[in-house]
């Protein structure tokens, strides 16, 4: 059995009907691209939990999860932006991690800061979101996903509004981190580069099916002509 | 002459009536009177009652609209949403006097709720006048108000935090505590400070519910003061006293209000995960019933008890249509006054918004309505002009003017973001193709402005027909519209006459603002303006 399995995973918006399959070994880094709409980002939503699937199943480490609530799922997932409260520190908001309700106690302050030294953000504890550049920011969201302690990251074309530099430092900081805590990554990716930098595999997504899945090289190489067209070679 | 300058112009010359005003009652009122005010114990009662009642009405309102906003923006589906919505604006084109009959008919000593609990064998009589009747009413305003004031925060949530907070497994209460809260704390204080100064400015509630000198607010007092002992200098100092204290008040909501950016999000019509148990709908459907019930009952009452008393009492239909007639002749002229007043300045206003002399002279005209009481403006008139002109002669100009000064802050604040939005995105696309002067009203600005020019002509006529201050000071008895015969039957406990008037009243109303709205407005709302 592979760590995550997805199942005939049926799920319908608008006029597109979706069906998913897919099987994750432990420890992979999955790259999953496709054009626009065609349901990269409702696969990482029905993951996540955030919609109903119609049918179907979804497997982690051998444990149904379909119909668990988005808290209860060893998933964590990292959107594009929006990842944290305006109102609340960094410390805050990665404490939230930890407790919803902002009750830490000793041992969960450790966790924050361990949390920080992972992502390089030691220090910046009490900063607001407002005062973070946008890179920041977002190594505070992953510094959150750690301190959840989720075998399985969702990254939700998390560095697409960073500048190019920035964007291969989040990538090969992820990477990093995947690899020391053991973690299991999927990357929605617009940027083949993306993929092809950190995706073990990648897996095609076109129609609300997954087309082609193998490994990430194999993909990007492919001669059938929706990737081709998809890739603009 | 080009239409910022004329705004300026127009502004500058109702800011001068507004200043003038002042003068003159300033001038009236010696520092003996003012002494006088502070000493005199009814007097301080009075504005010791009006802080209370103002304060209370506020309270229970914003207390009351906070569960009712949060359930109607967690259940985003929930049936007839928008209509509630909708319905939520209803107390803005609302006659105040015919709204305050049909709470009397529901929550009054033998209304329906009394005449429900004699059914159990209770004998509790609720005493609806005073302060009890008056905060019933203030809230009845209000509460919908509030919603709508108040509903707009949840909109500026994007739909990434309520996955975060599903995510995260925060409950209803941590949600409440860790996001609500801080979000309410930016909207609720301006919502408060200006739902209290519609309280402590409230006229016709007060009139009608306030039971004698016990429960009596400083713009009745002004009233009083000039309409019943003609003692205009009182009713001068009371009016500068009025001021001043609206004057704190909204540089109070001024400074209260702060901006929490949550960003604009991606996903915008994502389901509340707190909210979607049985247990969460059902709380939350439980709360919007009661509160929109609340508002609903004395409406309902008010058609049911309006049509039994049009058809089965002997009301003096001659006087009802002479009413009707009234209300219309001093209502459109004041509508389409206070409409033609504001295009210029909500022009000038975004065209001149560099400019800060221009900005504090725009700000004058259009607050006028809000910052100075209508009993001040009117005080402020009926001295200048005692003496010098026969009041009676200048009646109907004198209630057109008022009403139109009254609600010009309305008109200006519903045509201002259409103007803007039109400079914005058309200015451009005007200089390039030399479209200008009256050809760009006529080809650009008059059909994209419609909606917002006829919802503005709407919304003034029916203010204007349905309120009770201006009509009140300066009318008569060859001089009497909807609202003062309703007051003037109420007032004489008549109340099935004054059923049938109510509904009457209120149908005008509604049926004004509507006809105005779709006539003027025309049917261009398919472009997506309003």
């Amino acid at each position: 059995m592979a760590f995550l399995e997805i199942e005939d995973l049926a799920f319908t918006y608008e006029d597109l009907i979706m069906r998913f399959d897919l099987a994750v070994e432990a420890g992979e880094c999955i790259g999953i691209i496709g054009p626009s709409g065609a349901g990269k980002s409702t696969l990482l939503s029905l993951i996540g939990g955030f919609e109903r699937p119609l049918g179907g199943t979804i497997r982690v480490d051998n444990t149904d999860i379909t119909h668990l609530p988005p808290a209860d799922r060893p998933v964590t997932t990292l959107f594009q932006d929006f990842n944290l409260f305006p109102h609340l520190s960094t410390a805050q908001n990665i404490g939230l991690g930890r407790n919803p309700g902002l009750k830490l106690n000793a041992a969960d302050e450790e966790q924050v800061a361990w949390a920080l030294r992972q992502v390089g953000l030691e220090g910046f504890e009490g900063r607001l979101p407002g005062q973070l550049s946008g890179g920041e920011r977002q190594r505070v969201a992953l510094a959150r996903s750690l301190i959840r302690h989720r075998p399985l990251l969702l990254l939700d074309e998390p560095f697409a509004a960073l500048g190019p530099a920035l964007r291969v430092e989040m990538l090969e900081l992820t990477d990093l981190l995947r690899k020391a805590q053991g973690l299991t990554v999927l990357l929605v990716t617009h940027d083949p580069n993306e993929a092809a930098r950190i995706a073990t595999r990648t897996a095609f997504i076109a129609a609300g099916k997954v087309a082609m899945f193998g490994p990430t090289r194999a993909v990007l190489d492919s001669e059938r002509s929706e990737i081709r067209e998809y890739l603009g070679r | 002459m080009t239409l910022p300058r004329l705004g300026l112009i127009t502004a500058a010359l109702i800011a001068a009536a507004v200043v003038a005003d002042y003068a003159v009652l300033l001038s009236g009122a010696s520092a003996a009177d003012l002494h006088d005010l502070a000493t005199d114990t009814y007097l301080r009662r009075v504005v010791g009652f009006t802080f209370l009642q103002a304060t209370l009405s506020a309270t229970i309102a914003i207390a009351a609209a906070v569960p009712t906003t949060r359930a109607l923006a967690r259940q985003s589906a929930f049936p007839g949403r928008n209509l509630i919505l909708q319905f939520c604006a209803l107390p803005m084109v609302m006659p105040a006097v015919a709204a305050i009959f049909g709470i009397v008919a529901v929550y009054g000593r033998s209304g329906y709720v009394a005449e429900l609990s004699g059914v159990f064998g209770s004998e509790w009589r609720p005493s609806i006048y005073g302060l009890t009747g008056i905060l019933i009413a203030h809230v009845f305003f209000n509460l919908p108000l509030a919603i709508r004031l108040l509903l707009p925060a949840w909109s500026t949530v994007p739909g990434e935090t309520w996955r975060l907070t599903a995510q995260l497994g925060m409950s209803s209460g941590q949600i409440f505590r860790l996001i609500e809260l801080p979000l309410l704390r930016q909207y609720v204080p301006a919502a408060l400070a200006f739902i209290f100064t519609l309280c402590f400015l409230s006229f016709a509630v007060v009139l009608t519910l306030g039971g004698g000198p016990r429960a009596t607010t400083l713009e009745v007092a002004i009233y009083q003061a000039l309409r019943l002992d003609v003692d205009l200098a009182q009713g001068g100092a009371l009016a500068v006293l009025q001021t001043l204290a609206c004057l704190v008040l909204v540089a109070i909501a001024w400074m209260t209000s702060r901006r929490l950016d949550f960003g604009r999000g991606t996903r915008l019509n994502t389901a509340r995960f707190d909210g979607l148990s049985f247990g969460a709908r059902l709380r939350d459907f439980i709360t919007i019933v009661l509160a929109m019930g609340f508002v609903a009952l004395p409406l309902a009452a008010l058609v049911f008890d309006g049509l039994r008393g049009l058809f089965f009492t002997r009301q003096n239909l001659w006087s009802l249509l002479d009413a009707v007639a009234v209300t219309l002749t001093l209502g459109l002229p004041a509508g389409l006054l206070a409409t033609v007043l504001a295009y210029p300045i909500a022009v000038a206003a975004d065209r001149l918004r560099a400019s800060n002399a221009a900005t504090i002279l725009i700000g004058i005209a259009g607050l006028a309505g809000i910052i100075a009481s209508p009993m001040a403006i009117g005080a402020g008139i009926t001295l200048a002009l005692t003496g010098r002109i026969d009041l009676y002669a200048i009646a109907p100009a004198g209630v057109v003017a008022m009403n139109a000064l009254l609600t010009l802050p309305f008109a200006v604040g519903v045509l201002r973001p259409a103007v803007a939005r039109n400079h914005a995105q058309y200015d451009r696309l005007c200089a390039g193709l030399g479209i200008a002067g009256r050809d760009r009203f006529r080809v650009v600005e008059w059909p994209m402005l419609r909606p917002a020019i006829g919802l503005a002509f709407g919304l003034t006529t029916a203010a204007s027909m349905g309120d009770l201050a201006a009509i009140a000071l300066f009318g008569n008895q060859n001089l009497t519209n909807l609202t003062l015969l309703l007051y003037n039957q109420i007032a004489a406990y008549r109340m099935q006459t004054a059923s049938g008037t109510a509904l009457v009243l209120l149908a005008l109303c509604l049926l004004s603002f509507v006809v105005i709205e779709r006539a003027v407005g025309g049917r261009s709302r398919s472009l997506g303006l309003s």
